[in-house]
């Protein structure tokens, strides 16, 4: 039996998902319902940060979050990251990811992004404890971490330098 | 399927009276865990994580009320941190910053894990867990509230609605053991606080038995032996004699997570840590 309609905004655009069962989280109606495939799943118990999001500003796992909640929601995927209105530039960690080499098979990667630009807006100069608190609860298996880090810092200075020149 | 966003906790309470054995979602991080898995039916849903009265927290007197729905990542930050540092430190010990955003004080204590981070920092206050149904209100102490591994007192129609614990004056200290520094569920943990005016002592144990153990024995010891009205120090010798104490009291098991051994002996050393950040004089702290 299908759920009540579930009205939520997705990076700005607002939908309606008509179909959800029950107990679904938002991630499987992101990908499934939405074809919003950024987000990636992996653990589906919160513990990879691989399905990372922002529901109404805050950072969250959306494997662990019911779609049925988020009704009203204002949700932000990776896929609203992108530095203009269409979303097809690319957002400043996004560059840095790609510029510092800090990408390999990928798949971790839309959830981090998520976690570092979060951050970035809250601290826009982290100390090192602090970047890698940030991105704690993200797990990477190919890069060894080394230029995730690297990346974190060049968006920061970045993000920074443009700060100042405005 | 029924999924009720409660707006009000007398929507949430009326949702429960009609729904009894409704699920009751907060932060989700261990309800969606079961459900992702197809353990856990979620046909039915009261959604109670946008209940004002359910978020945030009051100081009255010597007293905090903290709403159930309050998250791991409030409790572990700004004003309330610093009235409860144990429980501070437990809550930015539990997963990751994503988790601590979604998880609450309140899902914590309906789990009821024998692993839950902010339970043996409420048993060491002794704290109060407040709950409410459409027809009462009650308050129980948390040794009522938590009565086995993964089970509580509540009664079908009734949800937890906030926490209630004092303000104490005195060191307190939050200390847990696990494979890395994130995303750690705890193979043991301790919660000491150090009521000075009330010139006593508080240990409780997490992971290493059914439910919270307070080490009574040696909560005693501590508490006859610190110099109270003078340095407020207790003797390293003595400071021995409790941390065997504090071993005594674990009842721990052996699982994939650890050994009775290990985790007895995690304990004793989680108690030395705690009690000589918290008791030691100057000198011996920075010799540590």
């Amino acid at each position: 039996m299908a759920s009540e309609p579930l009205n939520l905004s997705v990076n700005g655009r607002p939908h309606r998902v008509v179909d959800a069962l029950p107990g679904e989280s938002l991630l499987f109606v992101l990908r499934e319902r939405l074809g919003l495939a950024g987000s990636k799943n992996a653990c589906e118990e919160g513990e990879c940060g691989s399905c990372t999001v922002r529901v109404d500003g805050r950072l969250v796992c959306s494997c662990l979050v019911l779609a049925a909640a988020t009704d009203g929601s204002e949700v932000t995927t990776i896929e609203g990251l992108g530095s203009d209105s269409s979303g097809a530039g690319l957002a400043d960690v996004q560059q840095a990811f790609l510029d510092a080499g800090a990408v390999q098979c990928g798949f971790c990667t839309p959830g981090l992004l998520m976690a570092v630009d979060q951050l970035l807006d809250d601290d826009p100069a982290p100390d090192d404890l602090t970047v890698r608190e940030a991105i704690s609860g993200n797990l990477c298996r190919c890069t060894g971490y080394g230029r995730i880090l690297e990346a974190v810092d060049l968006a920061a200075a970045r993000r920074g330098s443009s700060d100042d020149s405005q | 399927m029924t999924a009720t966003i409660a707006r009000t906790l007398d929507e949430a309470c009326a949702a429960l009276a009609d729904r009894p054995h409704a699920v009751v979602l907060a932060g989700g991080t261990d309800l969606m865990v079961e459900a992702n898995r197809g353990g856990r039916d979620m046909e039915d849903v009261v959604v109670v994580d946008r209940i004002p009265e359910l978020r945030g927290w009051a100081q009255h007197g010597g007293s905090l009320r903290i709403g159930a729905c309050t998250t791991c990542a409030e409790i572990g930050d700004g004003e309330l941190a610093s009235l409860v540092p144990a429980l501070a430190q437990a809550a930015r010990t539990v997963g990751s910053p994503q988790i601590r955003n979604a998880a609450t004080i309140g899902g914590n204590l309906g789990t009821a894990s024998p692993a839950g981070d902010t339970l043996p920092v409420l048993a060491a206050l002794d704290a109060e867990v407040e709950v409410r149904s459409a027809s009462a209100s009650r308050m129980l102490p948390l040794h009522d509230f938590v009565i086995g591994p993964k089970a509580t007192a509540l009664e079908p129609g009734e949800l937890i609605a906030a926490v209630h614990l004092p303000v104490t004056d005195g060191p307190q200290e939050f200390l847990k053991v696990g494979v890395r520094n994130a995303m750690v569920i705890s193979v043991a943990s301790l919660a000491l606080v150090v009521d000075r005016p009330g010139r006593n002592v508080r240990i409780a144990l997490g992971s290493v038995g059914p439910v919270p153990i307070r080490a009574v024995e040696a909560e005693v010891l501590a508490a006859e032996r610190i110099d109270w009205s003078g340095n407020g120090i207790l003797d390293s010798e003595v400071v021995e004699r409790v941390c065997e104490l504090v071993a005594d009291a674990a009842r721990p098991i052996d699982d994939h997570r650890g050994t009775i051994a290990y985790r007895r002996h995690a304990v004793d050393v989680l108690a030395r840590r705690s009690l000589r950040r918290a008791l030691a004089s100057e000198e011996e702290r920075n010799g540590l």
